[in-house]
């Protein structure tokens, strides 16, 4: 249920928009993007595959986001606060300023 | 490999352990508790258990979908394969699953038509290919895999491809970590909330465990940061008396969920009244089947299933070490009766499945093989 | 008697109870040991408590050389950097290799399945004839057999090859000590994923290709560095380097084929009865392969290699034993990868840079892709 890994939209099938070709470090495969209806994806986007769908797409700012606040670990309780603040719901008030 | 790679940095890791050996409480014995079988694997894949202080005890949850699949379903399917022109389709996971008679490996090499497939749209590329053949696909996954398996029977449905069936055997975290959480003999202080379901169902349907039973959940990734910082997570919050659902998987999945992999899911699948759970015993609302909407692609009305129940031995102690009463090791069957190559209960069938991840990556360190000394 | 943790060399004769042949008794890993162990041993080989392998010294009128054999049923006959026949070939020219000999002669069995088209025989043929030539290996002898249609999928090939030893070799896994090094000739996994993908099953595509070669001038390569050296007691050539340990240099050489890294050192491991220890980070992987690997949940270390090997050099000699290998064409990548230790007896663990460690086993069976 649960191995999934990112991968690169190379191609998206003119003729079917639901039809893919996702690069992962030089293999590729055909997936099915159905599951993206609501928030289609470009080419050159990042999506998450599982059994030859994507999933979910990568958000780049979120991951960026979550390397930040584990670089700053161990340097301050600033740090800390914004791991405490990271990853609530988006309209939580804890949310550090 | 891009949003793998960074979160594999080993001194980003050692940072991370670092906070982890500062948070936690000398004093206090923490359990924790990772649901799903993929963050099982991940913890001795990655050999996180040496980087955690030794107060900080990992208990490994039921999420491991072939584990908890009962030996009767598995010789259903087999035998619904051994009809005549049935191709019979699965992912690789389910390749060695022992059926009473053997696992579909074992048939293959008794003849039976058994193929791989990496995506249950390989199954249906099978019947198009085979007219003349009758494709079954053994669908098996959470939450995280039904939604493929529903747009699967969709686009057959639309294509009206006749020779193509699924054995369905989705079932649903909820009723599982609700079995946990309900069992007496379970003490927990947090969960490792499961990454990949949350792609699909969201961050809202653990509020209860935070609300009712005040446990924090953190719903993490899958790399070793991932699952450190979800462990950060969760240690902040037991430090205040904290219980609230956080997601430390924020680049993948959304506080909502996937409206579109949800709505394909109600479309083709309702909830059976109870389903058994191998090891946690029947459990009600915790399994899908496919809607009669959708009967001429389910394998449970094409064809006639024995329906069959196969009880486990009642040395093995699968329901315990699934609810993390017991430790693996702790089972009287385990390295004994009980091996990867001789699977006797379900927890040593699947690769991450906690007696086998147990058994390949971690009981040997501790070998104590006592021998004769070789001559000098 | 003193309570060492070393495992018992002399274990209790294992016996071979299965009522059937399964397809993982020729897996290479558990089951096939069964098989070999308790069907095969006892039967053929006698008494010897010699560590099996598939290849063997024998001595005839006092002239020592290497004997080993090989069969060839991999499915689909040809992919991309090589076909059956160029395995056959190479295969032959590695096994005799790391048994320290030089590849000199080799004879080779067809069984083939009626309705075989003519074209293929003959690329196959075309395509042993160019590995032997490049290999420097003669083949000269073999035979033909036909089975109906629907059996021998197409083509098998059966190989026997024999060399003369290289001086200086004396492989004993029993000599190897905790603080010997592992060397390994370069990237894991390309053969065993390529052939994965080619099958066409899964619907990947990548750029790899088989690593199918011969190794030899890569073993000949450190057994120079080995027999530069000697053991002190023994006399020493004009020139050549005393070493304290009177061991040979060279104590064990596996090419990891079926079952790949993880199967070969199991096997030294329960064969020396110490453990290996492998550093993740110095292992070299290429790209395509990790890339395949992570998708389907599959560890390279279990996968089939064609053209590598590992070896096991006193450690004084290590760094020599590497700079041979990466200034030979073919070795540039060779990498130390790990060592022998006292612990964990009898298995192999992986450790990684951060401190995190895991036991690697050797396959049940064929390895499988997974979704969980």
């Amino acid at each position: 249920m649960c191995l999934a890994i990112p991968g690169k939209i190379v191609e998206i099938d003119p003729q079917n928009t639901s039809s893919a070709i996702v690069d992962v470090i030089g293999t590729r495969r055909n997936i099915d993007l159905g599951l993206l209806e609501d928030d289609k994806p470009l080419c050159g986007d990042w999506v998450l595959i599982h059994v030859g769908f994507a999933m979910s797409k990568i958000s780049e700012t979120d991951a960026l986001d979550q390397l930040r606040v584990l670089e700053m670990l161990g340097e301050s309780a600033a740090a800390l606060q914004e791991v405490r603040g990271y990853g609530l719901e988006p309209s939580d008030d804890t949310q550090p300023s | 490999m891009k949003y793998v790679d960074e979160l594999r940095r080993p001194e980003l890791i050692r940072k991370a352990a670092g906070e982890i050996r500062r948070l936690a409480d000398p004093q206090r014995h923490y359990r924790l508790m990772e649901v799903c079988g993929g963050h099982t694997h991940a913890i001795y894949r990655f050999g996180l258990k040496d980087v955690l202080p030794p107060n900080i005890e990992l208990i490994h949850g039921p999420g491991c979908p072939v584990c908890v699949l009962p030996m009767g379903r598995v010789d259903d399917a087999l035998s619904i394969a051994e009809q005549p022109d049935v191709i019979f389709a699965a992912f690789g996971d389910m390749m060695r699953i022992p059926g009473t008679h053997g696992s579909p490996l074992e048939h293959k090499a008794r003849g039976m038509d058994v193929r791989i497939v990496y995506s249950p749209a390989d199954a249906i590329k099978l019947a198009r290919l085979h007219p003349d053949k009758h494709v079954m696909f053994f669908a098996i996954g959470f939450e995280t895999t039904a939604p493929s398996t529903a747009l699967t029977l969709v686009r057959a449905k639309a294509e009206k491809l006749h020779n193509f069936s699924v054995f369905c055997n989705h079932v649903t975290i909820i009723p599982a970590i609700r079995a946990i959480l309900d069992s007496p003999d379970m003490r927990l202080d947090g969960f490792i909330g499961p990454g990949h379901v949350s792609t699909v169902i969201g961050c809202r349907p653990y509020e209860w465990i935070a609300k009712n039973e005040r446990k924090p959940i953190v719903v993490s990734g899958f790399e070793p940061l991932d699952m450190l910082q979800s462990i950060v997570m969760l240690l902040m919050q037991l430090q205040r008396n904290e219980a609230r659902v956080e997601n430390q998987y924020a680049r993948v999945v959304p506080w909502e969920g996937n409206r579109a992999a949800l709505q394909a899911m109600a479309e083709v699948f309702e909830l059976r009244p109870y389903f058994e759970w191998r090891g946690l015993g029947f459990i009600s609302q915790s399994a899908l089947r496919i809607k009669p909407a959708y009967a001429e692609w389910d394998a449970e009305q094409r064809f006639h299933i024995p329906g069959i129940r196969v009880t486990d031995p009642k040395a093995a102690q699968c329901g315990e070490v699934l609810k993390g009463v017991l430790k693996p090791a702790e089972c009287k069957l385990f390295g004994r009766e009980c091996t990867p190559e001789n699977p006797v209960g379900a927890l040593m069938v699947s690769s991450e499945g906690s007696c086998a991840a147990y058994y390949n990556y971690e009981h040997r360190k501790h070998s104590q093989l006592t021998t004769l000394s070789l001559p000098a | 008697m003193s309570n060492n943790t070393k495992l018992d060399l002399h274990p209790p004769a294992i016996k071979f109870h299965e009522p059937q042949i399964e397809m993982a008794h020729g897996a290479g890993g558990k089951a096939s040991r069964r098989l070999v162990e308790g069907l095969f041993a006892p039967l053929l080989f006698g008494s010897s408590r010699e560590p099996l392998n598939d290849a063997a010294h024998v001595s005839i009128d006092g002239t020592r050389m290497g004997i080993t054999t090989d069969s060839f049923v991999v499915k689909p006959l040809v992919f991309p950097g090589g076909s059956i026949g160029e395995l056959a070939v190479n295969g032959t020219v590695n096994d005799l290799a790391v048994s320290g000999a030089r590849p000199e002669f080799m004879v080779v069995t067809f069984v083939l399945e009626a309705g075989l088209p003519t074209a293929t025989l003959k690329d196959q043929i075309e395509a042993m004839a160019n590995a032997a030539q490049k290999a420097g290996i003669k083949i000269v002898g073999g035979d033909t057999k036909v089975v109906e249609h629907g059996q021998a999928d197409s083509m098998y090939i059966t190989t026997t090859g024999v060399g003369s030893l290289l001086p200086g070799i004396e492989l004993d896994p029993r000599s190897v000590r905790s603080g010997d090094a592992i060397l390994l000739s370069g990237p894991i996994g390309d053969h065993g994923i390529t052939i994965l993908l080619a099958r066409g099953e899964l619907d990947f595509e990548s750029d790899l290709r088989s690593d199918t070669r011969s190794i030899f001038p890569l073993v000949e390569a450190i057994a120079r560095v080995a027999s530069s050296t000697v053991p002190s007691g023994a006399r020493p050539g004009i020139g050549s380097d005393l070493r304290p340990d009177l061991r040979p240099a060279i104590l064990w050489m596996r090419d990891p084929t079926r079952g790949g890294v993880a199967t070969s050192l199991n096997e030294l491991a329960r064969d020396c009865g110490l453990g290996i220890v492998l550093h993740e980070d110095t292992i070299p992987v290429h790209d395509g392969v990790r890339g395949a690997c992570e998708l389907l949940g599959l560890d390279p270390l279990h996968i089939a290699n064609e053209g590598q090997f590992l070896a096991v050099v006193v450690p004084e000699l290590a760094d020599a034993a590497l700079h041979a290998l990466q200034n030979t064409p073919g070795g540039e990548h060779a990498r130390i990868i790990g060592e022998v230790r006292e612990e964990p007896a009898g298995a192999v663990l992986v450790t990684t840079s951060y401190g995190g460690t895991r036991i690697i086993d050797m396959l049940v069976g064929d390895p499988l892709p997974r979704i969980c």
